[in-house]
């Protein structure tokens, strides 16, 4: 009986099931996409997700505080916009650029973390409005102009070789990926910041009366997350080139998305930076591999909606399921 | 007793829930027109009876008649159909929708689909004028001060055509000419025939408004008093004087000259007025006193949980500034909270990582986590307090309330804290579980650690405790060394008025 269970929980387990189905529709698409297996399209797909990448790791230490970002797109871009501008319009070295954008991302993390621990606002409410914020920040800085940063071929082409692509076509970006997880990894399950992460996510009042300083930590987690941001800004500027004044409000929910179909509970309490990579790839692999079987784009985003939906009901379901036990 | 008379009659009601018996006997006679007073401790099962008499839970067993027939109220909604309508200390009313709204809730008048807002302005002006309230009706409910909401659920109440009406602590909230007021209604009400039932632990109160007294003790009836010839004495003794089934302590262990290691000077809060106590090396102090008497709310003021307008603390001389749960930590103070499920215990996590909460810094070596060094240690220490378990990796959600209360102590053991404060130590756990968080608090006391236990037992107040300092709104109304405590005493300084016998 006992072991029955423990199998149902693995089995039952979300990180599993995303993983199962990773593989299944990476097999499905093998053999029924045109073009899906190959050198080229699995170097894209892998490109698509390097900022993705970088969101989702901020957002799963936001939501296991209970909290949520809706600004990380939107800062993001206001980042990597305003590194633009530093760099084509006020002449600034590259290096220096993107040192702006992650100083830029860094401050929306820092006052995220102050209208959440702070001020108590509830953090949709607050982030919802630093997206606005970074938005508007955005226009306002680069006049409303399409910031292109240089071509891999010009000299201050450094940092796409750097970031992106080799010149001889190696995509280089997949090494920080690669780290940047090993990194978001070992803070979230080998320093105090995860833990308290998990700990105010699964009951922010007890882990204050444990003396836990709550406020401090959630804002660090904001903090953190302005990071992860400001990486994502870099990596979408070193794989795009050009940034739109205004973008980036949109590319969070996939981020949330990737975090909750990779067994991250919404409510809070756990996480677990291995699902969400999973959970990107698994979005990334819809993305590209329904193309390759011929479905067009506007169905590509409804069967994203899908799989959203069906991973926060096996959440639900789940946390109905261990209530009632 | 003329059975006619009686509006109300509930006999041998039982009512018991997942194995714990909230009422074994419990029986109620209302007379039509009086307002009937209920007393007892708390967890006497008062609340058990009047919900079940109004409909909110069923009995096990026992009748219920009302009127003359016999009734089994299935929910609420036929309570009220019969006319039995209870209003709760925290008042149900929709804060954002006017007075009329509110009283007609679910029920508005309507003109084909539309909703006849006149009629039920029209129907609320006259229940508020039957109960002589000026008030007009489209006020929003959120702008009237609580005494005023009260009235508000009254008139809900009336406007059901009740007969009879529970009020479960009704001046709880109130200021003393707010209460004056409520009984000017409460009086009107009877003139027109309705009976009351009325919750209360204030005694004074009871005999300015009651015509009789109902007492409870540990979920049974035990008598009812005609409040003109009854005296307080009396009533106090009927409501603790249960057989001495248990062992109280004989006298305090503690040396008179035995260090102070926690002392607390003139706290003051919105809840508190002017606290001072001093806890010494290896004591325990017992906290009595009713629900709502202020005794969670010190405990949380010590130990920095909320605001507090002024106040000392001395932790062993010397005075620490405690404005936040991690400074009161940083001193060596934990506390066990009365609700382990919202303030104690992260029920999605661990028992490792229960314990390891407060206690990080021992299992990092600059910033990295030592998972090792945490389950040896987390183990170990939850061995000592004997939690039952499979491994420290069992979520706490899955452990029993005896457990879960180990978890919290281990983790304030871990810490090192010399005072801890239990609150309601043994709620919500079972027989066998209760005497080892005894041993348990009696070990710790024995490694010189000091405690300060908030109980609403009396057995556990008289057994555990060296000292028993009672509250009762606020205030700190008398200390009792052990030696010389009766359960009357404690009793007695639980419902003193404060502000007419603070001698």
């Amino acid at each position: 009986m006992k072991k029955n269970n423990a199998f149902k929980r693995i089995f039952l387990s979300q990180r599993v099931i995303a993983l199962s189905t990773l593989f299944i529709l990476f097999v499905l698409f093998s053999i029924f996409g045109k073009n899906f297996l190959t050198t080229n399209s699995m170097i894209s797909l892998l490109e698509s997700t390097y900022y993705i990448i970088c969101l989702a790791f901020g957002m799963t230490f936001i939501i296991s505080t209970g909290g949520i970002d809706l600004s990380m797109g939107s800062v993001a871009m206001c980042g990597a916009l305003i590194g633009g501008v530093a760099y084509s319009v006020w002449g600034m070295p590259i290096g220096m650029s993107l040192v702006i954008t992650i100083v830029v991302c860094v401050c929306f993390g820092i006052l995220n973390g102050v209208l959440v621990s702070i001020f108590k606002i509830p953090p949709f409410v607050a982030t919802m409005g630093s997206s606005y914020i970074a938005q508007g920040l955005g226009y306002i800085v680069s006049k409303v102009q399409t910031m292109r940063y240089p071509v891999i071929t010009s000299p201050d082409g450094w940092f796409k070789r750097v970031f992106y692509k080799t010149l001889n076509g190696f995509p280089i970006g997949v090494v920080y990926m690669i780290l940047l997880f090993a990194i978001a990894y070992f803070i979230f399950r080998y320093t105090k910041i995860g833990k308290y992460a998990c700990a105010i996510g699964s009951n922010s009042e007890a882990t204050r009366l444990s003396g836990v300083k709550t406020r401090k930590w959630t804002m660090l987690v904001y903090t953190i997350a302005g990071v992860f941001a400001g990486m994502g800004g870099i990596f979408y500027s070193a794989t795009y080139t050009s940034v739109l004044p205004g973008s980036g409000s949109g590319m969070e929910m996939n981020a949330i998305a990737a975090v909750v179909i990779g067994g991250t509970s919404l409510s809070g309490g756990s996480g677990t930076m291995v699902g969400t990579i999973i959970g990107v790839f698994i979005m990334a692999v819809l993305r590209n591999g329904l193309q390759t079987i011929g479905i067009q784009q506007q169905w590509q985003v409804m069967f994203t909606g899908l799989a959203v939906l069906l991973a926060v009901m096996l959440d639900t379901y789940r946390g109905i399921k261990e209530k009632h036990s | 007793m003329i059975k006619e008379s009686l509006i109300v009659s509930m006999q041998n009601i039982k009512k018991s829930f997942g194995g714990v018996h909230a009422l074994t006997d419990g029986k109620l006679e209302l007379r039509e027109g009086e307002v009937l007073g209920l007393i007892g401790e708390n967890g006497a099962g008062k609340s058990t009876l009047m919900k079940i008499l109004s409909g909110v839970f069923g009995a096990d067993s026992g009748v219920i008649e009302v009127g003359q027939s016999v009734v089994d109220y299935k929910d609420p909604s036929m309570a009220l159909e019969d006319g039995i309508c209870m209003i709760y200390q925290e008042l149900n009313l929709v804060q954002k929708l006017s007075i009329a709204d509110n009283i007609f809730i679910g029920r508005e008048a309507q003109k084909g689909v539309v909703l006849d807002r006149k009629k039920d302005i029209e129907n609320s002006k006259q229940i508020l004028e039957q109960l002589d309230l000026d008030i007009n009706p489209n006020t929003i409910v959120e702008k009237l001060p609580v005494a005023k909401q009260q009235m508000i659920e009254i008139a809900k109440g009336i406007s059901y055509n009740s007969k009879v009406l529970i009020m479960d602590e009704p001046t709880a909230a109130l200021a003393v000419s707010e209460i004056e007021e409520l009984f000017r209604i409460i009086r009107k009400l009877k003139e027109q025939g309705i009976s009351i039932i009325y919750i209360s632990h204030r005694l004074e109160e009871l005999f300015t408004i009651t015509d009789r007294i109902t007492v409870m003790r540990d979920g049974a009836y035990i008598k009812t008093f005609e409040t003109c010839n009854c005296h307080m004495d009396e009533l106090i003794h009927s409501m603790v004087g249960r057989e001495v089934s248990w062992e109280k302590k004989e006298k305090s262990n503690v040396a008179v000259d035995a260090e102070t290691v926690l002392e607390v000077e003139d706290m003051e809060s919105p809840d508190i007025h002017g606290a001072s106590f001093k806890l010494r090396r290896g004591e325990i102090i017992g906290f009595g006193g009713l629900m709502g008497a202020g005794r969670t709310e010190l405990a949380r003021l010590i130990f920095g949980a909320d605001w507090r307008r002024k106040g000392k603390v001395y932790v062993k001389g010397k005075e620490v500034t405690i404005r936040t749960p991690n400074d009161a930590v940083m001193n060596g103070i934990g506390y066990i909270s009365e609700d382990r499920k919202d303030f104690g215990l992260s029920l999605d996590l661990s028992i490792a990582d229960n314990i390891a909460l407060p206690n990080w810094e021992l299992f990092t070596k600059g910033g990295v986590v030592n998972h090792k060094h945490q389950y040896e240690k987390t183990a170990e220490i939850a061995e000592l307090v004997s939690v039952k378990m499979p491994s420290v990796k069992q979520l706490v959600r899955n452990l029993s309330g005896g457990n879960q209360q180990k978890v919290v102590i281990a983790k304030w053991l871990l810490k090192n804290c010399d005072i801890l404060i239990f609150d309601e130590p043994t709620r919500g756990i079972d027989v066998g579980a209760k005497s080892e968080i005894y041993d348990l608090m009696r070990e710790l006391i024995k490694i010189g650690k000091s405690i300060i236990m908030i109980s609403s037992e009396m057995p556990e107040l008289l057994g555990m405790s060296d000292r028993i300092i009672v509250m009762r709104e606020g205030y700190i109304t008398g200390e009792l060394g052990i030696e010389d405590t009766t359960q009357e005493k404690i009793m007695e300084l639980a419902v003193k008025n404060v502000k007419a016998g603070s001698n």
